[in-house]
């Protein structure tokens, strides 16, 4: 249990997605000019991790490690997938982001008219494929630690660009030199924040 | 025409600065000049081979279906990368871990592919994607160059900055190990978009 509050809070703060590696920029420079597209792209981003993350961790682990395929057949134990990891984990996303956006249309139009439009966006939010990329790369054991970084990671995106997007709504109104305003000014915001949260580094339970 | 094509995308809308593109798997390799080198280059070859392919194939692609067609043939390029980063430059492909794979999502493969592969010909889509790939990886390296000269004294590994500076050789100088930290690059990156931004505002402002 502890092991699982620790990955959820590493996710949120230290192993921030956006302070410390940069994931998901493209999406979270665009869409932060206003709070309320944020929270939505924010939440979105948060479902489509908490779905995806779990579905490509059982892909590494039944079908893409090495030695995964012996448990069907003894000749192919020592067959090794991994290098087919990028092709299926963004095949996996996409899809999935096409079922996520069917049901959703379905069942919650309400919803729907909230994350519509930026489910499309998501399949291609490094944020998503680089989570998975990481789950392979640190080998967690189960798939109840892979749903705490999940949540955690997904929280930590949510959390940084609905900041961003209260600072840029409050940006509006500060005299800033014309060449700065919009793109460089968010940047230097975003590493000032970056900063800030360094400070939770020592966090662990 | 074709001048144009090639030059345009390394000066007047260089991806990272004017379109904020491509920035999520940019910036955490730029610690260090080397494997920003090695990843523009991947960029580079990824963005350009797939822009030929998509360009090839851009009659016969459904529309419905085509963003994931896309993925699979940069997916596909960005295996092959990755493998042979693995095979030759073992160290690097290490440093780089999985930004590599990242490649796949950077905005600027799938924005050129929307933008120009699908409506031009082969050959100026070849060119495009070549030079995308280096505007994109010159910004990489300016970074990189900034980050690795200020925060290690070091360039490619090989130290810069003369032994006599320091301060524990009785100098003045002392590195700033902030560069090293995640946050500085969006840092580095913000204040050229300021420089560029300036730059360029004359010409913007004159037409």
């Amino acid at each position: 249990m502890e092991q699982l509050v620790n990955i959820f809070v590493k996710g949120i703060f230290t192993e921030n997605m956006i302070f410390a590696y940069f994931l998901g920029m493209c999406s979270y420079l665009a869409v932060s000019k206003t709070v309320k597209t944020a929270t939505g792209l924010g939440v979105a981003v948060l479902f489509v991790l908490v779905i995806t993350l779990p579905v490509n961790y059982l892909l590494h682990r039944y079908v893409l490690a090495p030695g995964a395929l012996g448990q069907i057949h003894p000749a192919w134990a020592e067959t090794d997938l991994s290098f087919l990891s990028f092709i299926l984990f963004i095949a996996v996303i996409a899809a999935m982001v096409q079922l996520v956006e069917m049901i959703i249309e379905k069942y919650s139009p309400a919803l729907y008219n909230n994350l519509g439009i930026f489910l499309p966006l998501i399949a291609v939010n490094c944020a998503i494929l680089g989570a998975s990329l990481f789950m392979q790369e640190r080998e967690y054991e189960n798939i109840s630690q892979v749903i705490a970084y999940a949540l955690g990671s997904g929280l930590g995106w949510l959390l940084a660009i609905v900041s961003i997007a209260a600072i840029r709504e409050k940006l509006s109104y500060s005299n800033i030199p014309a060449p700065m305003r919009g793109l460089g000014i968010s940047f230097i915001i975003t590493g000032l924040m970056g900063i800030a949260f360094m400070s939770f580094m020592g966090i662990r339970f | 025409m074709k001048k144009r094509t090639f030059l345009d995308p390394l000066f007047k809308t260089s991806p990272i600065p004017v379109l904020a593109l491509g920035i999520c798997s940019a910036l955490a390799v730029t610690v260090k000049l080397e494997p920003a080198l090695v990843m523009a280059l991947a960029v580079t070859l990824v963005t350009g081979f797939s822009e030929l392919i998509l360009s090839l194939l851009r009659h016969t692609i459904p529309n419905r279906i085509r963003i994931i067609v896309q993925l699979m043939v940069v997916a596909t390029l960005v295996i092959l990368v990755d493998q042979v980063l693995k095979a030759y430059a073992w160290e690097i492909s290490k440093q780089l871990s999985v930004f590599v794979g990242l490649i796949i999502t950077n905005c600027i493969i799938m924005g050129r592919i929307e933008a120009f592969a699908l409506k031009n010909k082969p050959l100026p889509s070849f060119i495009d994607g070549i030079a995308n790939g280096l505007g994109y990886g010159m910004v990489l390296v300016v970074v990189a160059v900034v980050r690795e000269l200020l925060g290690e004294g070091t360039l490619l590994g090989y130290s810069v900055v003369p032994e006599k500076w320091y301060v524990a050789a009785g100098g003045f100088y002392e590195n700033n190990g902030f560069f090293i930290l995640p946050p500085m690059a969006l840092i580095v990156v913000g204040l050229m978009v300021w420089i560029y931004n300036a730059k360029n505002a004359k010409s913007v402002w004159n037409n």
